[in-house]
């Protein structure tokens, strides 16, 4: 099995269970560096993938909360290279997917990283700032050692971009359920659940849903369009205000 | 890339400059040769194609053409002047011109693509502008243009800059525009970009992104560098007019680089030309003390272009510092990061106390107050000319300094309590 692969059985075995799949985000090294691990423990318990956010100086796509929680883990000196070996020295199987804007990636070297990466249990990459016209060179070191690129839809993108996207993704589709920036308000527009179908019939692996996922009653609506949802800007919130993250996460599946 | 870079042949460097001039760059890629691209979240890259299409419709509308050209003659003031400098010529043993973007409308070169993407803006049935802008002159312009054509206007300044450019700061208001400071990141330029960017992706349908300098992702540097290049063709056509001849050498600051990438581009098929690009050289050589890319960074991604860019170990890009707001930015368009390769132009950097000495100079000899972004072209040409003496100089005088007064004030006031 190529590592992409864990990825989709693991949302897959949530599906087959009649589980909505969850995938809890955090900024690695927030909102203190020496808990990094302990942290990502709790949220494994409930998270069927984990998405582990590395700090950018610039992240353009992101809300306030993943600005804060970047900038604060950046402060502590996380960096790829220490997240890559606290992951590789820790006991942790669930797949792991990094979120990464470009230029940690290219600083660090691609086939390094690719070999790195996998060795510390990484099974995929997200990259916001990486349009699939652009990811040649990135995705040629990841598929040496079958690490995935999961690509992102948006409701800005037409049809005809969207089924390509959904053939090439990797790992999951990432359906973005707003147009706007990570950790959003507490509505999510009506038509989200039309358009989530639409990516949905187009996706040969699973779709989960992100951007502004907070309540149950949302990951309940979702999950009856998709796959699984991912969190990030609420479960922060959660975590930095002391909050128990694992409860939270398992009270959003209701 | 890098060794690409370093160990590129000069058959290569030749081949890229053929392709730079006969407009084959940036290519269907928005490449120029390994730089630029087109780095955005998912959610632009629509609006970007939409962008790309609109500019080129835009560019075959011989109406709005013709409309746009009357503008900038009636209402920003174009041609703007050539001027002899004869006391920085006396003064310096050199032939000295000054292409005066101090004289357009709201005082700087900005005015000329901040019109031109207003204009844009309305013809693709944007409905609000968002803009960026470090020194305000951007903002102003932007404020000014949108005024003009009738659109409403957000600019996202940082707060730095928003203390260190009051006077533009109000400017925009007066204009209408609301102004946003940014407090996130180092609250400058940067900042500023990032949060526009944000804005520009709640509503990618509706709102346009009129972006400041040659920066971003495709098709930006290509639009920017299309509507600023009436500065360079000016003033090629007006030096021939005035000495029967072009200048040995064109000298321009370079931030994000759009009054430099202006002034060159329409003479880069003039091999007798030589072109200097000076950066900020702040407070030195050191990491995090200056902002002269080109001669210190890296090619890298931020804001959505692959370029030349100043960032640490792990990416993370740096603080950067300079005394003119303008120049006050990690990264560089694209289209100067391929012409720093092949050698067309040459950079250099000059740092702050440098700069201000060339003001104070172009104050008292010529009676003209530069801007501290266009001091650093002026010290700049000032030391080539000490190495290079007699020889016929053209300076890229991108704007005029009253914004600058409160830095000045300062500075000033330290250098009398020094004395």
């Amino acid at each position: 099995m190529q590592l992409h692969q864990k990825i989709s059985a693991a949302l897959n075995m949530a599906t087959t269970a009649g589980r909505v799949g969850l995938v809890p985000f955090i900024t690695a090294g927030y909102p203190v560096k020496d808990e990094f691990i302990k942290v990502l423990s709790e949220i494994c318990k409930d998270g069927d993938v984990v998405e582990v956010g590395v700090p950018f100086s610039d992240p353009m796509a992101d809300g306030i909360t993943i600005q804060r929680s970047s900038h604060s883990a950046i402060e502590q000196g996380v960096t790829l290279n220490w997240i890559i070996e606290q992951l590789a020295a820790s006991d942790i199987d669930t797949p792991i997917v990094l979120m990464s804007y470009l230029n940690p990636l290219l600083a660090y070297g691609y086939e390094a990283l690719a070999a790195d990466a996998a060795k510390a249990g990484v099974c995929g990459f997200i990259v916001p700032d990486l349009p699939w016209e652009e990811s040649e060179h990135l995705r040629a070191a990841l598929d040496t050692q079958g690490l995935g690129l999961v690509q992102l839809v948006t409701p800005a993108t037409p049809e005809d971009r969207l089924e390509m996207l959904c053939k090439v993704s990797q790992g999951f589709v990432y359906a973005v359920t707003v147009t706007g920036v990570t950790g959003g308000g507490h509505s999510m527009p009506p038509e989200v659940v039309d358009y989530l179908d639409v990516v949905k019939h187009h996706a040969s692996i699973p779709v989960c849903a992100g951007f502004g996922v907070r309540e149950p009653s949302q990951v309940a609506m979702l999950g009856k369009h998709a796959d699984g949802v991912i969190v990030g800007s609420a479960l922060l919130e959660k975590i930095e205000s002391g909050e128990d993250a694992a409860a939270f996460l398992h009270g959003l599946q209701g | 890339m890098n060794e690409t870079l370093v160990n590129m042949s000069d058959a290569d460097r030749a081949e890229h400059l053929r392709k730079l001039i006969a407009g084959e760059y940036p290519d269907k890629r928005g490449r120029y040769g390994p730089f630029g691209g087109s780095y955005a979240p998912e959610t632009l890259v629509t609006a970007l194609k939409r962008l790309e299409q609109g500019i080129h419709e835009f560019l075959a509308d011989d109406e709005l053409q013709a409309e746009l050209r009357r503008e900038l003659k009636d209402w920003v003031g174009r041609p703007t002047a050539l001027t002899h400098a004869r006391g920085l010529s006396k003064r310096w043993g050199a032939d000295v011109w000054l292409k005066r973007e101090d004289l357009a409308h709201t005082g700087a070169h900005k005015i000329n693509n901040a019109l031109g993407q207003a204009f844009l803006a309305k013809k693709l049935g944007a409905k609000r502008v968002v803009a960026e802008t470090g020194a305000g002159q951007h903002g102003v312009a932007t404020a000014a243009a949108c005024a003009r054509v009738g659109i409403p206007c957000t600019v996202y300044m940082g707060a730095v800059d928003i203390e260190r450019q009051a006077p533009n700061v109000d400017r925009m208001y007066q204009l209408g525009a609301k102004v946003v400071p940014v407090t996130s990141g180092d609250a400058t330029l940067r900042a500023a970009i990032d949060e526009a960017f944000r804005n520009w992706v709640a509503d990618p349908a509706e709102t346009f992104y009129l972006l400041g300098s040659a920066v971003g992702p495709h098709p930006y540097p290509w639009l920017v560098q299309v509507l600023q290049s009436v500065i360079g063709t000016e003033a090629r056509a007006q030096i021939i007019e005035a000495v029967g001849g072009l200048p040995d050498i064109a000298v321009a600051c370079v931030g994000g680089g759009s009054n430099a990438i202006g002034l060159f581009h329409p003479m880069l098929a003039d091999s007798g030309v030589e072109m200097l690009g000076i950066e900020a050289g702040g407070r030195g050589p050191d990491l995090g003390d200056n902002s002269a890319t080109l001669a210190a960074g890296k090619p890298g991604v931020l804001h959505g272009t692959y370029s030349m860019l100043l960032y640490d170990a792990d990416g993370q890009i740096q603080e950067t510092h300079s005394v003119s707001a303008g120049l006050d930015y990690p990264g560089v368009g694209p289209e100067h990061a391929l012409l720093k390769t092949i050698g067309r132009v040459t950079y250099q950097s000059i740092t702050d106390d440098v700069a201000l000495d060339a003001l104070r100079e172009c104050c008292a000899f010529e009676g003209i107050l530069p801007a501290i972004e266009s001091s650093h072209a002026l010290a700049g040409a000032r030391e080539w000319a000490k190495e290079n003496p007699g020889k016929r100089i053209l300076i890229g005088l991108s704007g005029r300094g009253d914004k600058d007064m409160p830095t000045l004030s300062k500075h000033m006031s330290f250098r009398d309590a020094a004395e």
